[in-house]
């Protein structure tokens, strides 16, 4: 008899098991807090601060994303990934959305089973070298050992880079990030190669940045975006609008000092819209009225976040350049909101 | 008066299957594989159903695609455009490489350790307790990194090698460099090599001929290895001819003549006749670029999880050998020495062949948690078969499931392959009975 329940528990619990798949939205909105993956720490994209808190650009994301679902941009639980872990704990479930510089690739969006919900920088690949090897560009680094973080798409084009310019170098995979940093301060390896943020990133974090250099050469696109699991359009949907509505609102002038005022209404159709004084796109991505709202006033719009995190004015220094609005000549760009 | 014997016929009743002694072993038996059947069909199902709801399939075709990474120490040939397969190969080979090499290193340490620890000279005998207990109770992941730490942080850079007046210079007659990215030793390299990578290695480079820098290297190949060992293995197994004959004269006059001269001969000849007619040369690494070239590299992940690993797995072989050799009783110790037998070969001839029975057994599972503790090197970047197959092609592909099937594979056979080479070997050391 109690075999037969427990038996009965088990496929319920399996049945549980494969119904819990779909849903991730109202899975967020039950648990009252949102699994967000970041990276184990890259400053200026996710890192935690003196206090401890999660800071930088990627975490604005998951802020916004937890601001808009749950109404409290604080109700987000970061977990710190590494290259080679960060698909499969989307995969299985254990983050509900992944913002992790992570480069938007074919496989990754049709093999892995991901989705791509848009792109919040644009970046490249690039090489950092210590001013003193004398190193002016890329192609000089002959039979150069190089860190490279596992896992991520730099690896590949590190290979196909150095292979098509017929020149020698010597790996040394590295998991994390302050791994790499570590490695390549002791001198074992003559270059770090990642994202260009990521180097300006890392190299703000040095004693002196000013003895390093990074070559000219970027040898790839890396369109870096959120992502969630392939399947869950409706998720994909709220991450993905809640990404253009911080995109979108630096595009029309909301920042978080005056959507409280513009929420209460303006002349321009689309922020009402968007701020929910008019229309019901709250209520079609299975929100309130009030979601984008909330996401801005989180941590600002896109460009508060660019300028507060990882802009000119803070260590990392990282122009607008191709993230600038596409009003300004830059690649950002979000559909309109009708 | 007929006594009935018959026992009057009992019927079965389904309480007997708990309640009788002679079914109830039966019923538990059955309950237990009902229940174990339907948690293996509950794992698979759920399985294979997440993978649905994934939209993912169960297919090994990703091992014929190529891998596209770079993998730095290859033992076969290797560029980031063979397969994911090719990849999967070459970290297997890294992996049975430090596992071969922790476990030589390993038994050497443990049994000096192990002997040594029975000593009666105080220092040493509580040396080896520091050594055992300080690498026994310390997280083996600690070592690794530990070591690795202190090979990158503390050693010099291969440009301070460089200029009139280097910060740091090589060991051994100009031939040893120890960097912060590894050691450099001289390797052997063969100008008559008989393998095809010859001749595009001289016509190589023309600059550093120019330079001067130690002209052309000399080149090596496969094939030339496996002479060179063929041939030592085939004098090694040549020398036990003379053993035998020493047996023999020892048999018939009671006095045992010196082999190990005429061992050493039959051994060194014909291995140094070997290398010389392939025009055998020391080719000493030296700084080129940015790194040294030339010699063999061993890499800072090599070196620091083969120490770690052997230290570590040598202090549990220390007190795997001390058990041994204190389980031979002391009077055997006594009668050797009666018989006039001096310690060394008291040791070598009357306790370790005996210690030996006890102490293969347990070494068979030190070898295996070695091998498996290699897969650790992914602390170091140490591209062993978790960190090709189990990491990177799982990662750029998306084959979780399929890639860790593949390793567990992997090490199961790995580990069954030591064990029946093991059992073979103790089957010959343990007591014949008869």
């Amino acid at each position: 008899m109690k075999k037969s329940v427990f038996l009965g528990a088990l496929t319920v619990a399996g049945l549980a098991a494969g119904a819990a798949a779909a849903g991730t939205l109202d899975d967020v909105k039950a648990r009252g807090t949102l699994n967000c993956g970041v990276t184990t720490g890259l400053v200026g994209f996710a890192a935690p601060d003196a206090n401890g808190e999660w800071q930088g650009f990627d975490v604005g994301v998951c802020r916004a994303v937890a601001a808009a679902v749950l109404g409290d941009p604080s109700a987000v639980e970061f977990v710190p990934t590494t290259g080679q872990t960060r698909f499969t704990a989307l995969a299985s479930g254990e983050i509900d959305l992944l913002a992790r510089n992570t480069t938007w690739t074919f496989s990754r969006d049709v093999d892995l089973k991901f989705e791509f919900v848009g792109i919040n920088y644009y970046d490249g690949q690039g090489f950092m070298v210590p001013r003193e090897l004398g190193v002016s560009s890329a192609k000089d680094l002959d039979g150069a050992t190089v860190c490279i973080q596992t896992g991520t798409t730099t690896e590949l084009n590190l290979a196909d880079f150095f292979r098509t310019n017929n020149i020698s170098y010597e790996p040394v995979p590295i998991e994390t990030n302050a791994e790499a940093q570590q490695q390549y301060l002791a001198g074992a390896c003559d270059v770090y190669t990642t994202d260009a943020s990521g180097l300006a990133a890392t190299r703000a974090t040095f004693e002196n940045p000013a003895d390093h250099a990074i070559l000219p050469e970027i040898i790839s696109k890396e369109p870096l975006g959120p992502l969630v699991r392939h399947g869950d359009n409706e998720w994909g949907d709220v991450a993905r609008w809640t990404l253009n509505a911080l995109i979108a609102a630096e595009e029309l002038g909301v920042t978080s000092a005056n959507v409280e005022e513009l929420a209460a209404g303006t002349n321009n159709p689309e922020i009402n819209r968007m701020l929910g004084t008019e229309g019901e796109l709250g209520a079609m991505l299975g929100l309130d009225a009030e979601w984008a709202k909330r996401a801005i006033m989180a941590g600002g719009n896109y460009g508060e976040l660019f300028e507060t995190h990882i802009g000119e004015n803070t260590p990392i220094g990282l122009a607008r350049g191709l993230n600038a609005q596409w009003t300004e000549g830059g690649l950002i760009y979000a559909p309109p909101f009708r | 008066m007929s006594a009935s014997t018959d026992v009057p016929k009992e019927s079965f009743r389904l309480s007997q299957l708990i309640y009788d002694t002679r079914y109830r072993s039966l019923t538990i038996q059955v309950i237990a594989l009902a229940l174990l059947v339907g948690a293996l069909w509950w794992l698979i199902n759920n399985t294979v159903q997440n993978l649905e709801t994934l939209g993912k399939d169960f297919d090994f075709g990703f091992l014929t695609q190529p891998a596209g990474y770079d993998i730095n120490q290859r033992l076969i040939e290797y560029t980031s455009q063979s397969t994911h397969g090719r990849a999967a190969m070459v970290g297997i080979l890294n992996t049975i490489l430090v596992a071969i090499l922790g476990c030589a290193l390993a038994t050497v340490l443990g049994v000096i350790a192990g002997v040594l620890r029975l000593s009666k000279n105080w220092l040493v005998n509580n040396l080896m307790a520091v050594y055992v207990e300080g690498f026994r109770n310390v997280p083996l992941l600690l070592w690794i990194i530990l070591i690795f730490a202190v090979m990158t942080e503390s050693m010099p850079q291969p440009r301070d090698f460089r200029g009139d007046e280097p910060e740091a210079s090589m060991f051994v007659n100009d031939s040893v460099a120890v960097t912060n990215r590894g050691v450099y030793i001289p390797r052997i390299g063969f100008e008559n090599s008989i393998g095809s990578a010859g001749a595009t290695w001289r016509s190589e480079n023309p600059a550093a001929i120019e330079a001067g820098e130690d002209g052309t290297p000399p080149p090596s190949s496969v094939w030339d290895w496996l002479i060179v060992i063929g041939v030592l293995g085939a004098s090694i197994y040549g020398a036990r001819w003379n053993t035998r004959r020493a047996d023999a004269i020892q048999e018939a006059t009671g006095e045992r003549p010196t082999t190990w001269y005429i061992n050493l001969g039959i051994i060194v000849v014909p291995t140094l006749l070997v290398m010389l007619a392939l025009g055998a040369t020391i080719a000493q690494p030296y700084l080129r670029g940015f790194n040294f070239t030339e010699g063999i590299h061993l890499r800072n992940s090599l070196i620091a999880l083969w120490l770690a690993l052997s230290l570590y797995t040598g202090a549990f072989i220390a007190e795997i050998v001390r058990a041994g050799i204190l389980a031979v009783s002391k009077g055997q110790t006594e009668a050797a020495n009666a018989l006039g037998l001096r310690p060394g070969r008291t040791m070598s001839l009357v306790i370790l062949p005996q210690a030996l029975r006890v102490i293969i057994p347990p070494l068979i599972s030190q070898y295996l948690n070695l091998t498996k503790n290699s897969s650790l090197a992914i602390a170091v970047g140490y591209m062993d078969v978790r960190s090709t197959l189990g990491g990177i092609t799982i990662n750029q592909t998306g084959r979780e499931l399929e890639g860790m099937l593949l390793l567990g594979l992997f090490y199961l056979v790995l580990s069954l392959v030591i064990s029946a080479v093991m059992n073979v070997y103790n089957n010959a050391v343990k007591l014949k009975e008869r």
